[in-house]
């Protein structure tokens, strides 16, 4: 019970004490995990990053539920989940009370309106950082603007879209391993 | 039932959401469509208010989108929901597979779901741009150019190595400061 609160209580300090997910966590992780508890070694997180890139849902909690259940089994798991997750809901819960009652005040509402367009700058930056870590090769980008006209222009839901790419990649490399059989 | 549709969509996120918190946002403008929790114009203050908090991006959304569903247990059902998935696929995987990330076709089909998502984000982001520089609520034009230019600008500047490594929240403090002097 008390390795599972220590594990409730690191990824707590993870989660409160990072902004942003993903590789941004990852010093933190180290620092925490590696060097202060030496609960993994430094190539095994790697590993579990690796396993968390190419998983569904989000990279930093991905990395808690492995580390979790590598030191603990499922309870490891869950309990380092919960903490990598309570910070947010605590204080995004908190803002979003807030927000929601002062948005009717004047400055508010300006202050917001700016934030906006930093925010859409922000995002622009997401989607140029991804394009350059993900379009490994000319089939990869024109599978992005493929999936890009196809979301903007057809009522195809999101999920379709994402499998479809799967199917599409283990094909591709079906059909290269057939030819060089050939050859 | 409102925590059941929200356990549904966020579980379906969570699932589907490969590439870390930047994927869910394609789903998140999907929402709107199905469901009054929140308007697609919303999901700017929700990237403003998860850049700004500590804790993974996606966490953030997930909270923030489920608290305007729902109030506070709205919030936790679907930050749940949306964790849900990957317990469960990560418990299988350390389970049962050792090799997971080198396995040829999960590096075959991942290396072309990765380009797909970022498609993907790219459509949101249109779709976030569209309602937040363009239309103000009643679905008039505000002064797009001007907005479109500053956005430029400032991209332009946190791509200024030296100012690369200042925090978003720093630039969302800008943001605001701008929004109140210029009346925006």
């Amino acid at each position: 019970m008390k390795d599972l609160f220590a594990l409730y209580a690191a990824f707590f300090r993870i989660g409160g004490l990072t902004f942003g997910g993903g590789l941004t966590m990852l010093p933190m992780l180290q620092h925490e995990l590696v060097d202060k508890k030496h609960w993994v070694e430094e190539e095994d997180l790697l590993d579990y990053y690796a396993v968390g890139q190419c998983t569904p849902g989000i990279i930093a909690v991905n990395v808690a539920t492995f580390v979790g259940y590598k030191k603990k089994g499922i309870p490891g798991a869950i309990f380092s989940t919960l903490g990598m997750i309570s910070p947010s809901l605590i204080i995004v819960s908190i803002i979003a009370l807030f927000l929601n009652e002062f948005m009717s005040n004047e400055y508010v509402a300006h202050a917001v309106a700016g934030i906006k367009v930093v925010v859409c700058a922000l995002m622009l930056n997401t989607v140029f950082t991804m394009a350059k870590k993900t379009i490994k090769n000319y089939i990869g980008a024109i599978v992005c603007v493929l999936a890009f006209v196809v979301a903007m222009f057809t009522p195809v839901p999101t999920v379709l879209i994402v499998i479809a790419a799967g199917v599409f990649g283990i094909l591709l490399t079906k059909i290269k391993k057939k030819e060089e059989g050939k050859k | 039932m409102v925590y059941l549709q929200l356990f549904i969509e966020f579980f379906q996120i969570g699932l589907f959401a490969i590439g870390g918190g930047p994927a869910t946002i394609p789903f998140l403008m999907d929402i709107p469509n199905r469901y009054d929790w929140y308007e697609v114009a919303d999901v700017a203050n929700m990237l403003a208010v998860s850049e700004s908090t500590p804790g993974p991006i996606g966490i953030n959304m997930a909270t923030y989108a489920g608290f305007n569903a729902a109030g506070f247990l709205g919030g936790i059902v679907a930050t749940f929901s949306l964790v849900l998935p990957s317990l469960i696929v990560i418990i299988l995987i350390a389970k049962l597979l050792d090799n997971f990330s080198k396995n040829i076709y999960v590096q075959s089909s991942f290396g072309m779901i990765r380009p797909a998502v970022t498609g993907l984000i790219a459509t949101a982001v249109y779709g976030i741009f569209r309602t937040a520089l363009f239309t103000d609520a009643a679905g008039e034009f505000q002064f797009p150019i001007v907005l479109v230019i500053v956005c430029m600008g400032y991209f332009a500047l946190m791509n200024i190595k030296k100012l690369k490594k200042i925090h978003p929240a720093f630039w969302i403090l800008c943001g605001a400061v701008m929004g109140i002097i210029f009346k925006m």
